[in-house]
């Protein structure tokens, strides 16, 4: 009896402990939201204060951020554009062969191959070490002064071959690193079925590579978009090339503007999938039974 | 007595200066299996590794069938062929479904067509409990399973042979049971074994002959009996002891 009441006694208090510890939970989870968007006003309301009393915030208004200015240099902003899109469509697709292509080179072992072992390591060191505007140099005018037979001399061909040669060399080692981090056991199984170094490559190490590098290769790909408006040196009416002469001639900023708006339609987008597929691949990883 | 399948003669190997195998002399008959058992770093799985040629010995031979295979005129490919090996790991590929994991080396390094591979693939899963989970990738299956199925994946190619490395060390213990009856029906459909373990269980069931292996030696070897009830070498009674004393045997 006396234990019963005891028992009773027990769950009554441990329901109300329960009541406290949520109302607790509750005040806490209240005060953070609160404290998280006082913050914000305070640091964003600040910078924005700063930007909008600076002495010269109604020159910058008018010259980078006029709506008529920006609508009328829009559509040929946009037309201009079109052309970066077709060019990083095109040399993403040719980096991802190439890459792919040279990595496979530097994983290979037979010493017959050790010449375009030593080429595909070259290659990845100089390309990387280069800066991107020198690449779009060097091939643009460097490679059309040689005057070489059957040589393209489209400026568009060769500034896309100069971002193709650049980005390779990253991407090859995005690759490599992704073959590299597949362990070796998935090797030796593909091997004790019988396979051939080349099969085992195939079918198993490199599907795998592929999968893990896709966040890495897409990153790439984000800074390519951008740097596609290096090609306007070589001359291109591309979206930066069409903004800056509309720019210099009218002695308003707004073109580019609205090109800079341009490129964060398809960066913006490209960062947020990437960041989409790295959590999923997390919580696929959080779940994952011991392989 | 039934013929010699895998001969092991006088093989050495050394990583570096450190001398992993010191002269290891073995033969598996047909339809027999031989168990090697010994510590952590005695040599089982590097013999084992040695004999389906992922790693190249320095002196000695192995033989396949009365011929060389250690011989570095001899295709290690065509040889592998040839073998079964089941790894600690499983070694299953992430990316394939388990019917694929099947399938890749009959189609791959065989030339069997897909649909007698997968036909044989499916044939083997129902045989070990796997039914109705061709489609499910390795991932979503138990270790239990997933070893059943690298099992079956080594068995999809006809092997001579069957390699066996440890393969019940990565499993938690009430799974080692499924897999251990699983290669004593092997054993007893005729398969010819070469097996490196450290369950004694395994050991005492399934094979004809026990080699202890010591610092890369093998120091005392007979028939299980004798093994685990009277063993002579001091190194293999004081194993044996370790173990008695873990709860292992």
């Amino acid at each position: 009896m006396d234990g019963r009441r005891r028992g009773r006694a027990g769950a009554a208090l441990s329901t109300s402990r329960q009541e406290v510890r949520a109302a607790a939970r509750q005040r806490r989870a209240r005060r953070g939201t609160a404290i998280s968007v006082l913050s914000s006003v305070v640091v964003l309301g600040g910078l924005a204060a700063l930007v909008l009393t600076s002495p010269g915030w109604d020159d910058v208004r008018q010259t980078f951020f006029s709506w008529s200015d920006f609508k009328d240099s829009f559509p040929d902003v946009l037309k201009g554009f079109w052309l970066d899109v077709k060019l990083f469509v095109i040399v993403e697709v040719v980096v991802l062969i190439l890459g792919l292509f040279i990595a496979l080179v530097r994983t290979t072992r037979s010493p017959a191959l050790f010449p375009f072992r030593l080429i595909a390591a070259v290659y990845s060191d100089i390309f990387r070490g280069i800066p991107t505007i020198l690449m779009v140099y060097l091939v643009g005018f460097g490679v059309l002064a040689l005057n070489l037979n059957g040589v393209p001399t489209d400026p568009l061909v060769l500034g896309g071959a100069a971002l193709a040669v650049a980005y390779s060399a990253y991407v090859a080692e995005v690759f490599r690193s992704g073959i590299d981090s597949v362990h070796p056991t998935q090797m030796a199984g593909a091997l004790a079925l019988g396979l051939t170094r080349v099969q085992a490559l195939r079918h198993v190490v490199v599907p795998q590579a592929v999968r893990r590098v896709v966040p890495p290769l897409l990153n790439d790909f984000i800074a390519l978009q951008k740097d596609v408006a290096l090609v306007s040196i070589l001359g291109p009416a591309e979206a930066f090339r069409v903004a800056q002469i509309e720019a210099s001639s009218n002695f308003v900023y707004t073109p580019l503007v609205a090109a800079a708006v341009l490129y964060l339609c398809v960066t913006i987008p490209m960062a947020r999938y990437v960041d989409h597929i790295q959590n999923r691949k997390r919580r696929e990883r959080g779940g994952e039974v011991a392989l | 007595m039934s013929e010699v399948v895998l001969e092991v003669r006088g093989v050495t190997k050394s990583y570096g200066d450190r001398p992993v195998l010191r002269g290891i002399d073995l033969a598996v008959r047909e339809h027999g299996a031989i168990a090697l058992i010994g510590a952590s770093g005695s040599g089982k799985s590097t013999l084992l590794r040695c004999v389906d040629l992922l790693e190249d010995i320095d002196d000695g031979d192995v033989l396949l069938d009365g011929a060389v295979i250690t011989d570095p005129s001899v295709d290690p490919i065509e040889v592998r062929r040839r073998l079964g090996m089941v790894f600690q790991a499983f070694n299953l590929f992430p990316h394939l479904t388990v019917l694929e994991n099947l399938v890749l080396g009959p189609v791959r390094a065989h030339g069997v067509s897909r649909e007698e591979a997968a036909d044989r693939a499916r044939e083997l899963l129902t045989r070990f409990g796997l039914g109705g989970r061709e489609d499910d990738y390795p991932d979503r299956l138990s270790g239990g399973q997933q070893q059943r199925v690298a099992i079956a994946r080594a068995l999809a190619t006809r092997p001579r042979a069957l390699l066996l490395d440890e393969i019940t060390s990565a499993l938690d213990p009430e799974l080692v049971g499924e897999i251990l009856q699983l290669v004593a029906d092997l054993k007893g459909e005729g398969l010819t074994m070469l097996v490196a373990t450290h369950e004694m269980g395994f050991a005492r069931e399934v094979a004809d002959e026990v080699c202890f292996l010591h610092d890369g030696a093998i120091v005392e070897r007979g028939e299980p009996e004798h093994m685990f009830g009277a063993p002579e070498h001091p190194e293999t009674q004081r194993f044996l002891r370790r173990l008695l004393d873990a709860g292992r045997l």
